[in-house]
């Protein structure tokens, strides 16, 4: 049966900062145009999750009386500290002595699923289409090569694609333009950078996987406004990631911990580098006799503008972090993604008015203040190539003394999935047992996250090779698949006699945080979209 | 024939309840909220007896804030006629709501009513037989199969003991077991179609009935932690620790 079809001006993928800036600035731009917004999560928020210290220069553009119209942003950064941790001790760094990008004085400290549903009802009073629980799976494309708009994901078949009882076909929506903003490896943005050769002359992108969880602390662990990041233990001198806490409202702490997957230890196991960080004296204390409320993961771009592709195309534009707009030394990502999505706006109202191409999307983007702050971060993620402590030096002289005028780019030289070594040739990591106080194991924090999926429905991460983890990344890296997963969807399961080892995907599991499809040294896990509503359900994360 | 169904909101099944620290409730702010899995299942059954031309109107009923008008609409998205939104911002028990239900049913005159066998939030499953008493008709409960014959129903519903097959005179008041079907999913076209079907608003103080709650609560809180198993050796030991430990024996 062929598909029913809805046509569009615009078709956004996403209602994360960046599609929803779109959104708005369109119906603000103008009223007329039908604007529709799919969106995977059960509800808008329900897979949004950032840190997150939030600069307002982006929404101050969109929405400048965000404030009278009470956006949930309410508090102020009001103190800053850096840490460097060793196994016990740790030494505080005077915030005179940060770059400038790193202080946050006139940041708040917000919840952006919050902002993210505040965002979409605005959207929606100006007349945008939101579709939570519908995941945009396929790209449709015309004769001529152009993105035509996508289809959505076919409801209700079981594991071997054979239609169930409530099976509801999915349909197709054509935009005149459809945007891609899928956010951090966007399984759509992924094919169109391909199809497109979006990122040719680019370095290859970096990412990182983060962590995060709330909790719940008493009055005198909790200083509203404070703003703490940390760098050194758990990791060691090669592998680049910190921590951050941040005092929230309602005496919340938001803390979690970012680390680079371009790090080349197959034994290493981000989930308890994180849980172990928590048990750090300067770090416990904060949380002791504390409730964790909230876990959760998700990958992040960490390659600036040197791995940044192209962010138009025929047809379509890639905004936010589905490109990759996110400042890493800032560690922000939201402002850049927002003020992405608007550059859109007005990219596609100009297109769809005067038939102007879709590539002054370039230039507009390159005159912009996000653009500007993204080159003057740019050396500083590739310097800590060279160790924490020559990254930490050359930063500083970089950031501080230079601002980030220094009259070259270094590159980054591969991809996360090539950093691995053989796991014979790395040190093994021996991880202590989770308390169930501070630190936690994987089965217990994804309960947290509300995380389902339907039952009996196709898997959703999908092997090109499936007898590869066991004939050769199990031999070669021990099979890290184990590890880098922050919920432990896979899992290497063996007979009594230790023999005949069996690799299982547990994808119900799944919290949709792109790391398998990311780091698998053969790139052999391909994440597609699950049906609707599947994954995690975050509150305000 | 006219079939009303009943439909909750309640916080939805995958997200991990968290109890108030004062006891006075549970936390609501940003939880995703949803329609109450039974009460997907009672509105499938009566989308499929319109589709089936056994019914000729479905009407979807909810009690709450403003915003329990999404499982109203999601109910339209998936096939019912109209929607009736009674508007109340605080607590309504289960005979409190079979009083309002009363009200609707006198209203609509419908041959039929369904509904969820109970709400998840509460787990009460009171309702349905309180509306049935109420309205002095006939009422078939955990339903897992209706069969609509001429004047009657045959529900076949799911007891303890196994399953207990019952005919009803019409008009009847049925609760829905999850067993009773697969509830569809809404398509695109649909939830846009929805958002031009008409709702109906009521306040509960223009029904003109008495809600006010004569249950007295006194404090939530959480199950006691599970405390971890211990092995044990051997079977004296296993005899004594039953005996002198748990002192179940």
């Amino acid at each position: 049966m062929p598909r029913e079809a809805m046509e569009y001006d615009v078709v956004i993928v996403g209602a994360g900062p960046s599609g929803l800036s779109t959104a708005i600035k369109l119906k603000q731009l103008d009223p007329n145009l039908n604007v529709c917004i799919l969106e995977k999560g059960a509800e808008v928020g329900a897979h949004i999750l950032s840190g997150n210290v939030f600069e307002t220069k982006a929404l101050d553009e969109l929405l400048p009386k965000w404030k009278e119209e009470g956006a949930p942003i309410k508090t102020k950064v009001s103190k800053e500290k850096f840490l460097f941790l060793g196994k016990n001790e740790s030494m505080s760094w005077p915030t005179w002595l940060l770059p400038s990008v790193q202080k946050n004085h006139k940041n708040y400290i917000i919840s952006l699923a919050s902002l993210c549903r505040w965002l979409a009802e605005k959207a929606e009073k100006l007349g945008v289409e939101i579709f939570p629980g519908f995941p945009a799976s396929e790209i449709l494309y015309k004769d001529d090569g152009s993105v035509k708009g996508v289809a959505t994901l076919d409801m209700g078949l079981d594991k071997d694609g054979n239609k169930k009882d409530g099976y509801e076909q999915g349909m197709e929506l054509h935009g005149k333009v459809t945007v891609f903003a899928e956010g951090c490896r966007g399984h759509l943005g992924k094919r169109l950078i391909n199809k497109y050769n979006l990122d040719e002359g680019k370095s290859p992108q970096q990412y990182g996987i983060g962590f995060k969880e709330i909790w719940e602390v008493s009055d005198k662990q909790h200083q509203e406004g404070l703003v703490m990041h940390t760098a050194g233990w758990p990791l060691d001198n090669k592998t680049y990631g910190g921590s951050f806490v941040y005092h929230a409202e309602k005496k919340q702490i938001y803390i979690g911990y970012v680390i680079g997957l371009d790090y080349q230890n197959p034994h290493l196991s981000p989930f308890d580098e994180f849980q172990r960080f928590k048990t750090h004296k300067a770090i416990k204390k904060m949380l002791e006799g504390g409730k964790r409320i909230a876990f959760g993961a998700r990958a992040l771009i960490e390659g600036g503008i040197q791995s940044l592709p192209k962010m138009h195309m025929p047809g379509a534009l890639l905004i936010g972090c589905d490109a990759g707009t996110l400042n890493m030394p800032k560690i922000k990502g939201s402002h850049t993604a927002m003020k992405s999505g608007i550059i859109a706006a007005e990219t596609i109202i100009e297109n769809i008015k005067n038939k102007t191409d879709l590539s002054i999307y370039e230039s507009k983007f390159r005159s912009s203040w996000a653009y500007k702050e993204l080159h003057k971060a740019r050396n500083v993620k590739p310097s800590f190539s060279w160790g924490l402590i020559v990254g930490i030096l050359f930063t500083g002289l970089d950031q501080i003394l230079f601002r980030g005028i220094l009259p070259f780019t270094l590159k980054h030289k591969h991809a996360d999935h090539e950093t691995l070594k053989p796991a014979s040739k790395m040190p093994k990591i021996e991880y202590p047992k989770p308390d169930g106080k501070i630190s936690f194991d994987k089965t217990s924090s994804v309960y947290l996250t509300g995380t389902n999926h339907t039952e009996n429905q196709p898997v959703h991460l999908q092997l090109k090779d499936a007898s590869l983890p066991i004939n050769y990344t199990l031999k070669k890296y021990d099979e890290p698949a184990q590890r880098y997963c922050p919920v432990g969807v896979y899992e290497v399961l063996r007979d009594k006699d230790e023999k005949s080892p069996k690799f299982v995907i547990n994808s119900q599991n799944c919290i949709h945080c792109k790391t398998c499809d990311i780091k698998e040294p053969s790139q052999n896990i391909i994440w597609v979209v699950p049906e609707g509503g599947g994954g995690p359900k975050y509150g305000n994360m | 024939m006219k079939i009303l169904v009943a439909v909750k909101r309640v916080i939805d099944y995958n997200v991990q309840i968290r109890v108030k620290e004062d006891g006075t409730g549970v936390h609501t702010d940003n939880v995703k909220m949803s329609t109450n899995p039974p009460d997907d299942n009672a509105v499938e059954e009566a989308v499929k007896l319109k589709e089936s031309g056994k019914a000729k109107e479905v009407i979807a009923v909810t009690i709450g804030e403003e915003k329990a008008q999404e499982t109203v609409r999601k109910a339209l998205a998936v096939g019912v006629d109209r929607g009736i939104h009674v508007k109340t911002d605080s607590y309504v028990e289960p005979l409190g709501v079979a009083k309002i239900l009363k009200k609707i049913v006198e209203k609509e005159k419908p041959d039929l009513v369904f509904m969820g066998k109970q709400a998840i939030d509460d787990d009460c499953n009171q309702t349905g037989q309180m509306l049935a008493a109420l309205l002095g008709w006939s009422q078939g409960t955990f339903a897992s199969k209706i069969q609509l014959k001429d004047k009657i129903v045959q529900v076949i519903r799911e007891v303890d003991e196994g399953l207990e097959t019952i005919e009803i005179n019409l008009p009847a008041i049925v609760t829905c077991d999850l067993r009773l079907n697969e509830p569809r999913y809404a398509s695109l076209p649909n939830i846009m179609k929805a958002k031009k079907k008409p709702i109906e608003q009521i306040f509960v103080k223009d029904l003109g009935v008495n809600v006010t709650n004569r249950i007295q609560q006194l404090k939530v809180e959480e199950p006691p932690k599970r405390k971890g198993g211990i092995k044990v050796k051997t079977v004296a030991e296993l005899v004594s620790k039953l005996k002198n430990e748990a002192k179940v024996i």
